[in-house]
């Protein structure tokens, strides 16, 4: 028997895609059609006796893969770049707007987690704006910013902000009242203590809250792409959509899906760092 | 003799407002006592009698709603360095070692220090309190009563005119209780600190303190009397019971703690003045009658003997 647990949820883990690619491979196999009795010319128009499936199967998209990936940053203008290019593209469009959601979120949460009296003035308002759809703001970004680019940083600025800003707030908020009075009693400065105290106790909530940013951002960016279009991989999906590339749309959403889980690696491991033991 | 006491408490109440309907609440009221240099002070009470507040007062951590407090000449006015606290739950940062725990404390306190004169620093006090490697763990690998040392070095280590404690031993076994109040009485033997504690444990008092403030049960806590220890200041965990002082004084104490800290609100003394409290010297009262009490208390201390 095996006795390591990652070991046998790993093997089961591969049984289970090996089962579902034969699955694939076998429902989208080309079937031979029932041409009996109808012309030798218009069986050729159906495609000489088998019928295309409409989804590719496994094989085909394992080929697209290949293609794709070795030879990520290519650039043969608008239409047609390397997948690489238009990742970097949705990667610089959701890294910009999320920091500039945690530069005003984490001071601003540090704010309202400090002074009962300023949770209680913002309180309305971000119970209102928490619950919009980024996409709501589309508009009213590209009318006012004028630029498609520009305005998709400014969607994923808006759905970053509200889980960074609540989850500073609370984890500002929840620091021991012990270890603000140890820095009482020691006459620290509101500063110091700030960044000394209420920083590293707090800082495993504001990661956990950035994380969750970084995962609603990488949902948000797919559909701001479609919208405003031009470059990112939400922009790609679209475009192969309207060429009826269905191996194309399904090679990037599985590229969605590896960044995604990637990016939430990296806030992962960050939180692992600063997450402490009492 | 109060006029050159270090610490003077004078007059302190604190009143919580009336909730919705009911009355406002006077936790205690008219404390009166003070604190002599290099004097070791304990408070005793019932839970509820507002011992924790005086001690905030003291540290500043909380107001007072009337009366002061005077350390040095000067009056208490928020937290400040002068005045060490050990916290109840030893307050330690998880996140830092036990080293950097006292750092920022000393850091605190010598901001111009230099690095190795803030670790030299800091190493003294974790050898005081004999955690001696084990500078580098985090507050998490250590044991309840290792935490409670760290906080007491750290209390140490920015050299307070005065130390205030807040059951400091509440949450520890008795064997780790026992080893600590050693070093407590050591370092503060060393030291010449000033000390003000609180405690529930009566035989604790009796070990560390020179002066035992008595509390009456709340609402409108009172100290009752203030209990002299008579025992000699060389007095150690192992030979303070021998003393014939002792059970005296233990005595005295726990009858305080179990009838009359209930009654007195109702049975004040014609003579007691809040302004002065009694102060009593049981361990000096000849045994007066060789009550049933006594009787009971006979087999005690031989097992005590025994053990020990």
């Amino acid at each position: 028997m095996l006795k390591s647990l990652p070991l046998r949820s790993g093997l089961i883990s591969i049984l289970m895609l090996t089962v579902f690619l034969l699955v694939w491979h076998a429902a989208t196999l080309p079937k031979p059609q029932d041409l009996e009795g109808v012309s030798e010319e218009y069986a050729a128009l159906m495609g000489g006796g088998t019928q295309q499936s409409g989804l590719p199967g496994p094989l085909e998209v394992g080929r697209t893969f290949w293609d794709k990936l070795s030879d990520p940053f290519y650039d043969n203008g608008p239409n047609d770049k390397g997948i690489g290019i238009q990742l970097a593209y949705s990667l610089a469009r959701v890294l910009s707007g999320f920091l500039l959601a945690a530069l005003v979120a984490i001071p601003l949460g540090f704010v309202i987690g400090m002074s009962p009296v300023m949770r209680g003035a913002l309180d309305p308002f971000v119970q209102v704006m928490k619950p919009i759809s980024p996409l709501a703001w589309m508009p009213l970004a590209l009318y006012t910013i004028k630029d498609s680019s520009i305005s998709a940083v400014f969607v994923i600025f808006i759905c970053s902000l509200w889980p960074m800003l609540i989850n500073t707030a609370h984890g500002v908020a929840s620091v021991k009242k012990d270890w603000l009075n140890v820095a009482k009693t020691l006459e620290v400065s509101s500063l110091r203590t700030a960044l000394r105290v209420i920083l590293p106790a707090a800082s495993p909530t504001i990661l956990t809250g950035m994380r969750i940013s970084m995962g609603i951002a990488w949902l948000v960016i797919v559909a701001a792409e479609m919208l405003v279009g031009g470059t990112g991989i939400g922009y790609f999906v679209w475009n192969e959509w309207n060429n009826l590339s269905i191996t194309n749309v399904i090679f990037a959403i599985l590229m969605i899906g590896l960044v995604g889980l990637a990016l939430d690696a990296v806030f992962g491991g960050l939180l692992k760092l600063v997450t402490y033991r009492e | 003799m109060h006029s050159q006491a270090f610490l003077k408490v004078e007059g302190l109440a604190k009143v919580f407002p009336a909730s919705r309907g009911g009355q406002p609440l006077t936790v205690f009221d008219d404390i009166h006592f003070s604190i002599d240099k290099g004097e070791f002070v304990c408070i005793i009470g019932h839970s509820g009698c507002g011992k924790s507040t005086i001690l905030n007062v003291l540290a500043g951590l909380e107001e007072a709603s009337r009366g002061v407090v005077i350390m040095d000449g000067r009056e208490v006015y928020g937290p400040s360095l002068d005045r060490g606290v050990v916290f109840q739950g030893h307050a330690l940062m998880p996140w830092l070692s036990v080293m950097k725990n006292i750092e920022f404390a000393v850091k605190s306190r010598w901001p111009r220090w230099s690095k190795d004169k803030v670790r030299a620093h800091c190493q003294k006090y974790i050898d005081l309190v004999h955690l001696t490697g084990h500078e580098h763990k985090k507050p998490a690998e250590l044991s309840g009563g290792m935490k409670q040392r760290v906080g007491i070095a750290r209390a140490f280590s920015i050299e307070p005119k005065m130390l205030l404690m807040d059951e400091p031993f509440g949450a520890l076994d008795a064997l780790t209780r026992g080893v600590i109040q050693d070093e407590l009485l050591n370092i503060c033997a060393e030291t010449h600190q000033t000390v003000f504690m609180i405690t529930h444990d009566v035989d604790e008092a009796i070990l560390l303190a020179d002066k035992i403030l008595l509390m009456t049960n709340g609402p409108e806590a009172k100290i009752a009397e203030i209990v002299v220890n008579t025992l000699p200041r060389s007095r150690t965990r192992h030979d303070v019971h021998r003393h014939p002082h002792y059970y005296r004084i233990r005595n005295h104490l726990v009858d305080f703690l179990v009838t009359r800290s209930k009654e007195f609100a109702s049975a004040v003394p014609a003579d007691y003045d809040s302004r002065h409290p009694p102060l009593v010297r049981p361990g000096l009262a000849p045994d007066a009658e060789p009550s049933l009490e006594g009787e009971r208390l006979r087999p005690l201390r031989q097992t005590v003997h025994a053990v020990s």
